[in-house]
């Protein structure tokens, strides 16, 4: 397998509503380059799901949406990322406030070893957007309604977070992502330490979440990006090959890698 | 690239797909058959074949429930996306069509029957429209088979044209009838046989259009039902 040259993105890669947009992007970990010239929009209030065989750099590339690379010394982000047409790779803007704005939710539930209620007070306490117990009570309970958590919890909030099954677990980092009212959600396999049941539950939840959020969701299941996304990427060897609606990729998709792949060919 | 992506990574998927792939195209040869043997029933007047285009039928009506069933089989155990999906679904879809053209051999056989023991009058007429548009549709059938098997975009579409032609003679053949059954009417009891023969034929060349527009599915992903060939040939222009 190698790089396709002068490689274009087959697809509509870009959206008149976006509320991220990478352009050129290029990321290098030392001098190992692990994604080449990548430039995709995100839209607003949809759900994208990004695919593609191990290390084809799409967790990478999620990672570089709300600069969660910068904690890795030797990665280095070339291009531009625009979260309302502001570089969110400026200088002077700062990654605290930034992942507030673009939250993430990890492969495995990392629950702070906290109780319930104090996992989902933890954002808005540090970015003090809660004045009073009130206001926090507030919205320790939508943040848990929201990622349908509360009905399970409600009775044992000051539990600790990690005496909760790994789905709740999920749920519950969830409620903590959109506790500091983010308008992004980036996704890396949310559900790929989870059950089937657990796994419907969040798909359900990523459905509801859409509404009010922009989501990108990494995901190996081919089936799971058919059922929650409304675009879909697909990217190979650190390069985007492919991006249209989710519908057209998995019934006709327009690049023959993207076929291969989808199809059980290679992966 | 130097990889191979005619393979699936599971070899048991491949299999699995070849399998319907050639059962249908088995079971179009014997429908082709089937259609081919009827229509040479009613032009010989040897009647001797039909009641075993009719039993038949039997074979064909199994072989689309078997067939079918590996179709959801495939769906439930490996959920086949693009063209694989469409493989599936083309192939389901070619079995109903590929059945009724079974359907439709049989009734030409059993009018042939009572052409045969009917009354002499009439029993010749529009032989020239059946001896056409029979071979015609034999043709279309096997042709929209082909077409399948080869992936053929263009010889799908010259099924959907033959099938313009079909139509239009089975619409002429219709008013030679009506104007025999005015001048005869003795003529009329066969004139009625033969008006369900010309029917069948006309039906049996709708499935083979209905075949040719699972080609351009399977191949281009173009839904080009309902469509007519103008439409067809642009959008699958469009494709290319």
């Amino acid at each position: 397998m190698q790089l396709i040259e002068n490689h274009t993105t087959t697809g509509i890669p870009f959206s008149n509503k976006a509320k991220l947009s990478a352009r050129n992007v290029d990321v290098f970990y030392g001098d190992k380059q692990a994604i080449y010239d990548v430039s995709l929009d995100i839209g607003a209030n949809e759900v994208i799901a990004l695919i593609g065989p191990s290390g084809c750099g799409k967790s990478t590339f999620l990672r570089t949406l709300n600069r969660m690379n910068d904690t890795i010394d030797i990665c280095k982000v070339k291009g531009e990322i625009l979260l309302d047409n502001e570089n969110i790779y400026d200088p002077k803007v700062d990654t605290v406030p930034l992942r507030a704005r673009v939250g993430m939710v990890f492969q495995k539930p990392n629950p702070f070893p906290k109780s319930i209620y104090d996992n989902v007070a933890y954002g808005p306490r540090i970015h003090g957007l809660a004045q009073t117990r009130v206001e926090l009570d507030e919205t320790v309970e939508k943040s848990l309604q929201r990622a349908g958590l509360w009905n399970e919890v409600k009775d044992r909030l000051h539990a600790p977070g990690t005496g909760l099954s790994g789905g709740q677990q999920q749920r519950l980092c969830i409620a903590r992502t959109i506790a500091v009212d983010p308008e992004v959600i980036l996704m890396d396999e949310p559900c790929s330490a989870l059950d089937p049941i657990a796994t419907a539950k969040i798909e359900e939840l990523i459905d509801e979440l859409r509404e009010k959020y922009t989501i990108a969701i990494v995901t190996h299941s081919m089936q799971q990006a058919a059922r929650v996304s409304q675009r879909t990427a697909y990217f190979h060897l650190g390069q985007l090959i492919e991006v249209n609606p989710t519908s057209q990729v998995f019934t006709t998709p327009q690049h023959e890698l993207t076929e291969a792949y989808i199809t059980g060919r290679f992966g | 690239m130097d990889m191979n992506f005619n393979q699936h990574i599971s070899q048991q998927f491949n299999a699995d797909l070849e399998a319907i792939r050639n059962q249908m195209l088995a079971m179009g040869g014997l429908v082709q058959r089937q259609v081919s043997d009827a229509i040479e029933a009613i032009l010989s007047g040897d009647t001797s074949s039909a009641d075993k285009i009719i039993q038949r039928e039997d074979d064909v009506d199994e072989m689309e429930v078997s067939i079918d069933q590996e179709c959801t089989h495939i769906l439930v155990r490996r959920q086949p996306a693009a063209s694989d999906l469409r493989m599936v679904l083309a192939v389901s879809r070619v079995v109903r069509d590929l059945e009724r053209m079974g359907d439709e051999a049989s009734k030409i056989a059993i009018h042939a029957l009572e052409v045969a023991n009917g009354n002499q009058a009439g029993s010749k007429i529009c032989h020239q429209a059946i001896r056409h548009m029979g071979t015609a549709v034999v043709k279309m059938t096997s042709d929209a088979l082909d077409a399948f098997a080869r992936h053929d975009i263009n010889g799908a579409i010259e099924v959907v044209r033959s099938d313009k032609l079909v139509d239009e003679q089975y619409a002429s053949a219709i008013r030679e009838l009506s104007t025999y059954m005015m001048e005869d009417p003795r003529s009329i009891s066969q004139a009625i046989n033969i008006l369900w023969i010309l029917r069948a034929i006309e039906r049996i060349g709708d499935h083979a259009r209905n075949i040719s527009e699972q080609v351009i599915y399977l191949v281009s992903g173009t839904d080009v039902r309902h469509s007519s060939l103008s439409e067809m040939e642009e959008q699958t222009q469009a494709d290319n």
